[in-house]
């Protein structure tokens, strides 16, 4: 549906010099941060290098401009981005919206004030001049352009004013039907670009929508774009549905559904609207997770007030008990490789984390602070596990290694529950409840504890899933 | 107050919810964890007897746990010895136990322990002589609480297993 290229003008380098952005001009001194652990000035050398002769003999190689993700000196990127070029003004603006309101929303970018810019629509076939913007003290520039025809189409340049030279330029096409999706594309170009590693604006997040009365609340599914536009409801309410999970091809959802009285899990494939129940095990089977490759749904069997985990192919077939005993075994998370599989269980007493194989057995309790641990999430890079954690009256999201070490709490309040990872492993969506005849609404933070925000949606939201980037 | 004969159900329907309205008011401001438990007798407003009435206002339809736990208080089992002696006399009765809990846990782990909670009542009243193929369990998690506020006075009523004669 989405066919993208680079513009030929100065592509072939572009991905590599855009590795080499630094922000902080002045000094050249990247920071004093021992533990960032994306993009530093090393390993952006080092890919530069590695990339292409055409990089080599680049004469802006050492440009600088580029966003430190991580540490205490960090600031967002002021970045200008004029409304693209059109033919249909208000549908530039509208992109050129999309695109602001995406990096924003980021936390690592400072869009400026369009009205404020020296030049108020791109030009993306031109060299900017860069001395109109170094005064304005632009240095990072987006210039874009976009026509609805057949297809919609976009291009985008971006420009480091202070080395005038071109940090990246992109051309995209897509259907008619997909004019966000040009916007989130094209935030996604420039996020990689800038801030290292891969997007998350051209994705999706299915949620649980609420409404009524809290002591007979109506809930049901409901999909998004991931900047809260295009909801559709996809249940009608009349029984309740609860925690949807993605898989990995954005397409297929399991969640758990009252319609047999106790909740049992679901499969529900979108594009058709067909679902089925998953498996005909114990009394009643809820809170599932597929395996990365989409073959697997791990999830869990109550029977006679024993709550175990199990996994079942989404073929069918019977399904295997990973665990086993009179405990709350819950939460069922894989690791992105496939091999464990992190999950929650009071065998020990109050709730806590623990890790095995994904084939089950030898469970290891890997968080130990004060309290009690839920909803363990395995980041899709596989470098963190986000969970829920109760302590102190309160309710936290936090993030631990996947052996239990080095956990960060990123947001606390009377109510905070069931993280969900944006596909680059960066930012962190959960529900928040102040409690009372209140109800949930979506929130992002990002690992860094920085940037939290709510997420719009029309009614209460709880039960976040973010689909990854969008094929 | 004035009771018109003879007293329908319609209205006798809206005199126990006013009784619940009240007593749950009464729980929440005195902090009562038990709460519902063990309504008493009230005579003519506790229905005729065997009816569903009787059943919930005078044996006590609901017993409460304490936080994250699924044991049965003593003031539970108190509750459930008496529901077992009624549905043990009105055998034509089936019964559906649902567990709940309060808020103050995640979803999925609170759908298991309304499960569990469930179970346990279950088992209590088969103890006690009710036939198991009469009772069915239903989990509800934290999604259908009773008292709502952000304090210990509204939690307890919620963190409950209620045996709905049906």
């Amino acid at each position: 549906m989405i066919n993208g290229g680079s513009l030929n003008w100065n592509s072939d380098r572009d991905l590599e010099f855009a590795l080499l952005l630094a922000k902080n001009r002045p000094n050249g001194e990247i920071g004093d941060n021992q533990h960032m652990t994306l993009l530093t000035r090393r390993s952006a050398l080092k890919l530069g290098l590695a990339g292409s002769a055409l990089l080599a003999t680049a004469p802006m190689a050492m440009a600088q401009l580029r966003i430190v993700v991580e540490g205490a000196n960090f600031q967002p990127l002021p970045i200008a981005i004029p409304d693209f070029a059109s033919s249909d003004p208000t549908f530039g603006r509208e992109i050129a919206d999309i695109v602001r309101n995406n990096l924003r929303r980021s936390g690592l970018f400072l869009p400026l004030d369009p009205a404020s810019l020296p030049v108020q629509v791109g030009d993306v076939n031109g060299t900017p001049d860069f001395n109109v913007w170094r005064t304005a003290n632009v240095d990072a520039l987006v210039m874009g352009s976009v026509e609805r025809g057949g297809q919609i189409s976009s291009s985008v340049r971006v420009w480091d004013t202070q080395q005038a030279a071109q940090v990246v330029g992109k051309s995209y096409n897509t259907d008619p039907n997909s004019a966000r999706r040009i916007g989130h594309i094209v935030s996604d170009a420039i996020y990689e670009q800038l801030a290292g590693g891969t997007g998350y604006f051209d994705t999706r997040v299915i949620y649980t929508a609420e409404s009524g009365p809290k002591a007979n609340r109506t809930r049901r599914l409901a999909i998004m774009d991931q900047d809260g536009a295009n909801v559709q409801y996809l249940t009608d309410g009349s029984t309740m549905a609860l925690t949807p999970r993605f898989a990995p091809n954005g397409d297929l959802v399991t969640y758990m559904n009252f319609a047999d009285g106790n909740p049992q899990v679901y499969l529900l494939q979108l594009s058709s609207g067909q679902q089925q129940r998953l498996a005909n095990v114990g009394a009643m089977t809820f809170a599932p997770r597929f395996s990365p490759d989409g073959g697997t749904v791990a999830f869990s069997v109550e029977q006679g007030g024993a709550t175990n985990i199990y996994a079942v192919g989404t073929g069918g077939g019977q399904p295997v008990q990973l665990t086993s005993g009179a405990a709350i075994d819950t939460g069922p998370s894989y690791s992105p490789d496939g091999g464990r599989i992190v999950f929650e269980s009071d065998r020990g007493g109050s709730p806590q984390i623990y890790m095995m194989g994904a084939s089950g057995g030898n469970a290891q309790r890997i968080s130990f602070g004060q309290g009690s641990y839920s909803t363990p999430v395995w980041s899709p890079k596989g470098d963190l596990i986000a969970f829920t954690r109760q302590s102190g009256g309160q309710f936290h999201i936090g993030i631990m290694n996947p052996d239990g070490s080095g956990e960060r709490l990123l947001y606390s309040s009377y109510h905070a529950e069931g993280p969900t990872w944006a596909p680059n492993g960066r930012v962190i969506m959960f529900f928040q409840d102040p409690g009372g005849n209140d109800g949930p609404r979506l929130m992002s933070v990002d690992i860094w504890g920085r940037n939290p925000l709510t997420v719009a949606t029309e009614s209460y939201a709880s039960d976040p899933s973010w689909s990854g980037l969008r094929g | 107050m004035a009771i018109p004969a003879p007293f329908s159900t319609a209205l006798r329907a809206a005199a126990m919810l006013f009784f619940v309205v009240v007593v749950a008011a009464c729980s929440r401001s005195s902090n009562d964890a038990v709460g519902l438990t063990g309504a008493g007798n009230l005579g003519p407003g506790g229905g005729a007897p065997g009816s569903q009435q009787e059943f919930i206002v005078t044996v006590g339809d609901r017993v409460f746990f304490t936080t994250d736990s699924s044991s049965l208080t003593p003031e539970a089992m108190a509750t459930l010895d008496k529901q077992a002696a009624w549905l043990n006399q009105y055998q034509n009765y089936r019964v559906l136990i649902e567990g709940h809990a309060d808020e103050r846990g995640t979803r999925e782990y609170n759908i298991a322990l309304g499960a569990r909670r469930s179970s346990v009542v279950v088992n209590y009243l088969v103890s006690k002589g009710v036939n198991g193929q009469r009772i069915t369990s239903q989990s509800f998690g934290k999604e259908r609480p009773v008292a709502i506020c952000n304090d210990i006075s509204c939690w307890s009523q919620n963190r409950r297993a209620v045996t709905v004669v049906q």
